[in-house]
């Protein structure tokens, strides 16, 4: 099934600078049992996201009224822990395209890549530096180009080349689908089943 | 011919197709499926018009959101049963083994999976869980995945995936009375940090590596996930073939001998070069416990917490936020702290030699009387096995209650929740904020380590203990 495509995308960010934020922390289990992919973005860091009481965290980035916008500027390490692709339609449904960092766990980088959100890998020190702007001028600007492979921060004029595979950019780009490609080659499949396979 | 690593044997031989600048399309020998991160899948699938391309392949149980009490009555959340029903149903539809709740087969993922004799040595694994990287302890490749993931191996048996950098980790030596394996691993993670192993593909070795028990290794191997890498997996020897022929039954494999001869050659050939290589020494591990929210943040027992997450640097803010959760501060000693809970279990340390040794430590011993424990067994084999050697009545007599298997409180999914603000010394693999329930404070440890706690009601140096 096709998904969207991704290419150009001109946007304002959202500042979360911690580090190591685990995927419990995106999504924590007890929102897991839902059989749908739809909703999770309701409960989207729920547990910093909302007090004790029930009440919003006003303290709480994403409940401020200052910052909005379709990436999410994050710390370093982020996304580790479970390979629970709830964490990704969580933030996909809150409404990211992309999440920026300096590192990201593996599984939620390639679960990001399969769901269409982008995540966007630059230099630390990049990081920090939109960090603080973003946090003096919420109306900062960032602008993502697939096709080029470009991240600026259109105010201070920062481009920093991110890293995709190939494949994946083509994907991404085209709005193709993994599995599409991989049901397209099952009699490639079946061969290596009937002349390579070890344990039947 | 060019040294290969264990690693890239068993990927290269699975590899269906390389796509230029892209993934490799690596075919998948066994599938494992739980009721979380599964249905998604299956809905795709439906949406697809198509049905699973290999069902004899995947392998399911229901265990993260399952009761661990009264389990032969309808779990009472709504959408856990939901899940759980949903899980059945599709596996029914599509012709996968299930191993249900009140099956006498089921258990925790990856504990049910070796045990029961289909997880075995050259193998791809893949699951929609993160600590698939468990199965590694046979010489496999096993790591977890994604629901898409999931939905591509149910549709074609095959993902794609970029292949990882090799790292091997060395640990050789002896181990101290009182260490065990979940120490070991807490002690590299703590070294290189809960991102360190990022990218990697981990292969363990070394003489304190091959003296372990196979459910030592896969202790290793379960938390390889937690210092970043894609998984570990450690050569199979003859600890792994003595293992394999004491199961009842080895699925897959026509001629059991054969395929030993097969095993027995799997190995990094001399000279293999490896990206990254680590060695350190058994004699410097001691009993480790957590003090902070990623498991990276660990200390030998009776050491004082660190000043700064990176040696000679400033604390950053995430580092003293984490402090904050666990109400600790830096250059703190934890031996003496109170302890509000201890939970023994988890894909981690719930198999029977994990028991085994919390029995030994609590023999003749009482609980503490402040202290709740939550005793749960990785899956009905070794629950059963707890009866029949006499573990649960060693429990019983020292004031424990042993419950029914599940992941339970590793997740808190089901209503084993830690309350918040409490301590919990666990025998999971993860201290994230709210991992065992909102608010929740828990402290990774060793079997030994919980158990000492569990009669003390303190943190308390196993070693001090042990007879
Ligand atoms: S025991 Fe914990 S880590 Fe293991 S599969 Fe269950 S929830 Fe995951």
């Amino acid at each position: 099934m096709p998904k969207t495509k991704f290419n150009i995308l001109e946007t304002t960010c959202v500042p979360l600078p911690l580090e190591n934020v685990d995927t419990d922390q995106i999504i924590p289990a007890r929102f897991l049992s839902a059989t749908s992919r739809e909703g999770f973005g309701d409960n989207l860091f729920r547990d910093w996201r909302y007090l004790k009481t029930g009440e919003k965290n006003p303290e709480f980035v994403l409940n401020s009224p200052v910052y909005s916008g379709k990436v999410l500027v994050a710390g370093k390490n982020f996304g580790s822990g479970s390979s629970r692709e709830h964490a990704v339609w969580a933030i996909y449904d809150y409404g990211f395209r992309a999440v920026v960092s300096s590192f990201f766990a593996d599984i939620f980088k390639n679960n990001s890549l399969n769901n269409g959100l982008l995540p966007i890998v630059i230099s630390e020190e990049l990081l920090q530096k939109l960090q603080s702007q973003v946090k003096q001028d919420p109306s900062t600007k960032v602008r993502i180009d697939l096709e080029k492979q470009e991240f600026s921060v259109l105010p201070t004029g920062d481009t920093a080349r991110f890293e995709i595979n190939a494949y994946k950019k083509e994907c991404l780009l085209k709005g193709l689908d993994d599995i599409d490609f991989l049901i397209a080659m099952k009699d490639q499949i079946t061969d290596y089943e009937n002349n390579k396979i070890m344990v039947k | 011919m060019e040294a290969k690593t264990l690693f890239d044997k068993i990927w290269d031989g699975h590899v269906v197709r390389s796509i230029k600048e892209g993934p490799d399309v690596l075919y998948i020998d066994r599938h494992y499926i739980h009721e979380v991160t599964s249905p998604q899948a299956f809905n795709g699938l439906r949406q697809r018009g198509i049905k699973v391309f290999r069902p004899e392949k995947t392998i399911a149980t229901a265990d993260h959101n399952i009761p661990t009490k009264d389990q032969h009555l309808t779990i009472k959340d709504e959408l856990s049963r939901n899940q759980v029903e949903r899980l059945s149903h599709n596996c029914r539809e599509h012709g996968i083994e299930y191993f249900g709740l009140n099956n006498s087969k089921n258990g925790i993922v990856h504990i049910i999976g070796p045990e029961l004799g289909y997880t075995l040595p050259g193998m791809t694994i893949v699951c929609g869980d993160s600590h698939t990287s468990t199965h590694g302890a046979f010489g496999t490749i096993a790591f977890g995945i994604g629901t898409s993931e999931v939905e591509m191996v149910l549709a074609t048996q095959c993902i794609m995936q970029p292949k990882p950098r090799k790292m091997r980790i060395s640990v050789n030596g002896k181990l101290e009375k009182g260490v065990t394996s979940k120490d070991i691993i807490l002690y590299i993670i703590s070294r290189i940090s809960a991102a360190g192993g990022t990218g990697y593909f981990v292969e363990f070795a070394g003489s304190a590596i091959q003296s372990l028990s196979m459910e030592a290794r896969m202790t290793i191997c379960n938390m390889s996930i937690e210092m970043g890498a894609r998984g570990g997996l450690i050569a199979p020897d003859e600890t792994t073939f003595e293992y394999l022929k004491k199961l009842s039954v080895v699925h897959g494999v026509k001629d059991f001998n054969k395929a030993l001869e097969g095993w027995k050659k799997m190995k990094s050939d001399e000279g293999a070069v490896f990206d990254m290589e680590l060695v350190y020494d058994a004699a410097d591990i001691k009993p480790m416990i957590t003090y902070g929210t990623n498991p990276g943040m660990g200390m030998a027992i009776d050491a004082a917490i660190p000043l700064s997450d990176t040696a000679g640097k400033e604390a950053s803010a995430s580092y003293m936020k984490s402090l904050a959760y666990m109400g600790f501060k830096p250059d703190m000693k934890l031996i003496g702290h109170p302890v509000d809970y201890v939970f023994i279990g988890s894909c981690t340390n719930g198999r029977i030699e994990d028991f085994r040794a919390f029995a030994e430590l609590i023999r003749g011993k009482k609980k503490a009387d402040s202290v709740t424990a939550l005793i749960v067994p990785g899956s009905k084999l070794v629950e059963e096995q707890m009866k029949q050697e006499g573990l649960v009545k060693i429990y019983e007599d020292a004031g424990f209650e042993v419950r029914q298997p599940g992941c339970s409180s590793c997740l808190a999914m089901n209503e084993d929740k830690i309350p918040a603000g409490k301590y919990a010394v666990s025998t999971s693999n993860r201290n994230f904020e709210g991992r065992q329930g909102p608010g929740a404070r828990t402290l990774l440890a060793s079997p030994l380590t919980a158990a000492a706690a569990a009669v003390t009601g303190r943190i308390t140096d196993p070693r001090t203990l042990l007879s």
